[in-house]
């Protein structure tokens, strides 16, 4: 592909609270087997772009682990491969990544070292499937200077998380707004976004002369006049990982046939980190209904419209409803889970009830676990 | 002995020793113990599910095949040299195995190769016995300038270090170590029996005796000393079919070598039955598995086929079995065994059986006591395993134990009945099946391109 790829995966959210306490955004656990930054470095693999940089900063370590490795993903090749960045010293700058455009700024070697003409930007958190040459072949048609995906959200979404889009009916972007308390806007911004490299050295050197670092305001919203900014309309499904409610709602969506057809089975495939594991076990009163079951886990309870991810061990009578139990979480006997998002590693005492009353409930248990 | 491998059970994963390691002596490269992995073998006795590969390449366990245990036994055991000799439908081992990556034998030095007979400018052959075998890869191994070479078959089930058996080979100074099992008295007579005496020491073999005099039975996993095995492959080439147990073996001893046995007391499983196969399958199911794939030592290593999570839905129902990654499960699944990628339909009951990767069980299907192959596609209503054990009328032998046996690619029309000891394979119509009835005891293969 004519195209490199950089992967923000810098950021925080507090909107995720205690989930995003020991991990990167990025690094989020989706759908059983997966995690955030698979789909985006999928994408990427499955679009052919060949050279893609992951720029991480916020608790990096949680991502640098499960990018460890670069073969996952076919990027242990000779031409291009994986590239990760974190924030470095240098003789001429000490400071952290103060923004999306700042980050690409550090790094703008890397792209003045490039030779291909386009640069596909996406981010960490989204959970998507696309071809990036369709944007590009758009992006070339239009004669766009930036592409901006975007995705037409339904009537009464709440637009408060979202970068909030419009555009002038022809696709040309007209304004934009980032987490508006209000708009009458129902287009809303991926985060993935199409430009020429040599454009993209161009705003990102200016932006920094002026000292400023977001790509969203200072480039998008600052140039909407300026720039011919196109928007590309995404079809398929799209979510972001940006507050407990939209990771929980994400991951319940791969309950539905649908969604699961269209990331699961239908090509090309998503990819992440292989862990041998061994298939799921279901023993004497398992009685799973409605649910995802990842590699691993053992189960001798009740499991009933609920994500089970990797290595959960339910244990006899256990009830689970409703509920993401991430990866590696030991439930004692006669526990009860409903509306609850259960941290990984956590250890849940036998005869313990956890209900999330009022929306969903984050459960962070760390006993002591004693099994062979 | 004990103590040590306690010890390493806490502590060490995988190891990487450091005489394992390549090292450069004399300009070339040098390897302490390669294995050799004999997988050219066909399995006859598992009928139609080694029709179109080789048993090493059965699937076993859902989402394993048979190969990965010695393999994973091997990088577990820190041998990261490994050649796997292929001879008999290799096409689905050799993409299995690629270049290692999932054993991490992958690897600049060493890592696995694949070895298939080849033609020479004389004496072009295939592999005629599993001793030739080895003896027409004496270039590979000289390659690695080993001091011991592990011979292991593919086609067994257990989780061992070899590098304990190296350490029993070393400690004795013998020529070659042969793992042995104690086996129950009744059953020895079945096994190639060894005779020691209080040190292991091997003094007399006997193949499948009558009256048995012992009962430590050899597993097919031996340690040569290479310098040695060398010799009397060279010695020994032009004798017809020459195979391990029946030629090298019984030479060494003669020429008075030091033969060892080296006990294991693990668990090991021979899947050349289908009778075996199955229940080795269903093994696994146990509350605690005598053979655990759930403990974090000594994992198993494979070629994943599906990472995504498996989905039960609304009406479905799992008790008592191990399922694999992007299953879908409508229907009811009690003690089975299901690999990944398959579609179990609505109200279809599943019971005591193994099924394999992307196969689709229709609507309303009862299947009993069935094996179903890989990408099988069973119309709606069938009923797979009814009927009386009636003994199979062409082959017996193969096709016992009350089981249905379903080769990969096979089609099976709706509504139709299988029974007891029967074999299907094919592309099968509803007008092969008369009265839509196989009776228990036939056989129904049809031929020709999938």
């Amino acid at each position: 592909m004519r195209a490199i790829g950089l992967i923000l995966a810098g950021g925080n959210n507090h909107r995720m609270k205690e989930l995003s306490i020991k991990r990167a955004i990025a690094a989020m656990p989706v759908a059983g087997s997966y995690r955030g930054i698979d789909f985006s470095l999928s994408n990427m693999s499955n679009s052919h772009v060949q050279k893609v940089a992951v720029l991480t900063q916020y608790n990096s370590r949680s991502l640098n682990e499960h990018l460890s490795s670069s073969k996952w993903w076919d990027f242990g090749r000779k031409q291009g491969g994986l590239y990760i960045f974190t924030p470095m010293v240098t003789a001429d700058n000490n400071f952290w990544y103060r923004g999306t455009a700042d980050c690409i700024y550090q790094n703008l070697d890397w792209l003045k070292q490039s030779h291909e003409p386009y640069v596909v930007i996406a981010s960490g958190d989204g959970v998507y499937k696309m071809d990036y040459n369709k944007v590009l072949e758009y992006h070339i048609e239009k004669k766009a200077d930036i592409t901006v995906v975007c995705k037409d959200m339904p009537e009464g979404t709440d637009m408060s998380r979202f970068g909030a889009v419009k555009d002038d009916g022809d696709g040309r972007l007209i304004d934009m707004e980032e987490k508006p308390m209000t708009t009458d806007a129902h287009l809303v911004s991926c985060g993935i976004y199409i430009i020429r490299r040599r454009q993209l050295i161009e705003l990102i050197e200016k932006c920094a002369q002026e000292d400023r670092y977001d790509f969203v305001r200072d480039i998008l919203i600052r140039y909407k006049n300026v720039k011919k900014i196109y928007v590309y309309r995404m079809d398929s499904y799209w979510n972001s990982i940006s507050s407990v409610e939209s990771y929980y709602e994400t991951n319940m969506d791969f309950l539905k046939p649908e969604v699961r057809r269209h990331f699961l089975q239908e090509y090309p495939d998503i990819y992440s980190k292989v862990q041998d594991l061994p298939p799921a076990k279901y023993n004497a009163g398992s009685n799973v209904k409605n649910s995802l079951v990842a590699s691993g886990c053992i189960i001798n309870g009740t499991v009933q419209n609920s994500v089970l991810f990797k290595k959960v061990f339910v244990g006899n009578n256990c009830v689970i409803k409703n509920s993401i139990i991430l990866n590696d979480v030991y439930l004692g006997d006669n526990t009860y889970i409903e509306n609850c998002i259960v941290e990984s590693r956590d250890t849940i005492r036998a005869n313990s009830r956890y209900v999330g009353e009022n929306g969903v409930k984050v459960v962070i248990e760390k006993n002591e676990r004693y099994v062979i | 002995m004990k103590m040590f491998t306690i010890y390493k059970r806490y502590d060490i994963i995988c190891k990487l020793k450091h005489e394992n390691v390549a090292a450069r002596g004399d300009s070339v490269i040098k390897k302490e113990m390669i294995a050799m992995l004999l997988a050219g073998g066909q399995g006859s006795r598992l009928g139609v599910l080694t029709a179109k590969v080789a048993k090493p390449a059965v699937a076993f366990g859902g989402k394993y095949r048979i190969i990965d245990f010695p393999l994973s036994n091997c990088i577990n055991s820190g041998i990261d040299t490994v050649g796997v000799l292929t001879q008999y439908q290799p096409l689905r081992l050799n993409t299995h195995i690629g270049i290692g990556m999932p054993w991490d034998l992958d690897r600049n030095n060493g890592g696995v190769t694949v070895l298939s007979p080849y033609e020479k400018s004389a004496g072009s052959d295939w592999y005629s016995g599993t001793a030739n075998a080895i003896y027409q890869n004496i270039d590979y191994i000289d390659t690695y300038n080993p001091d011991y070479v592990l011979i292991l078959s593919g086609d067994h089930i257990y989780k061992m270090d070899y590098e304990v058996m190296l350490d029993y080979h070393k400690e004795n100074h013998a020529a070659v170590t042969i793992a042995c099992m104690p086996v129950p008295w009744e059953e020895a007579s079945r096994f190639g029996v060894v005779i020691t005496d209080e040190q292991g020491q091997i003094s007399e073999f006997e193949e499948k005796p009558a009256n048995p005099r012992s009962n430590l039975a050899s597993m097919g996993i031996y340690i040569f000393t290479w310098k040695l095995l060398r010799e009397a492959l060279i010695r020994m080439k032009d004798v017809p079919h020459c195979d391990f147990g029946k030629h090298i073996l019984p030479e060494c001893l003669g020429n008075g070598e030091r033969l060892f046995a080296y006990e294991y007391n693990g668990y090991w499983k021979d899947v050349g039955t289908l009778g075996s196969y199955w229940e080795a399958n269903m093994e696994l199911i146990d509350i605690i598995p005598e053979f655990n794939l759930y403990e974090e030592f000594w994992k198993i290593y494979t070629k994943s086929d599906a990472v995504p999570p498996l989905y039960v839905s609304e009406e479905g129902f799992i008790e008592r079995s191990i399922v694999c990654g992007n299953s879908a499960i409508e229907g009811t699944v009690i003690n089975s065994v299901i690999g990944a990628g398959v579609t179990v339909g609505k109200d279809a009951v599943v019971r005591d059986s193994i099924i394999m990767k992307n196969t689709v069980i229709g609507a309303g299907c009862k299947v009993d006591r069935a094996i179903i192959a890989e990408e099988v596609r069973i119309g709606e209503n069938c009923v797979l395993g009814v009927g009386e054990s009636i003994p199979n009328k062409v082959n017996p032998k193969v096709y016992s134990f009350g089981l249905v046996t379903i080769g990969e690619n096979t089609v099976i029309p709706s509504g139709v009945q299988i029974g007891l000891n029967t074999a299907v394979s094919g592309r099968t119509e509803k007008d092969d099946y008369p009265g839509g009835v196989l009776a228990s005891g036939e056989t129904l293969i049809k031929a020709g391109d999938r």
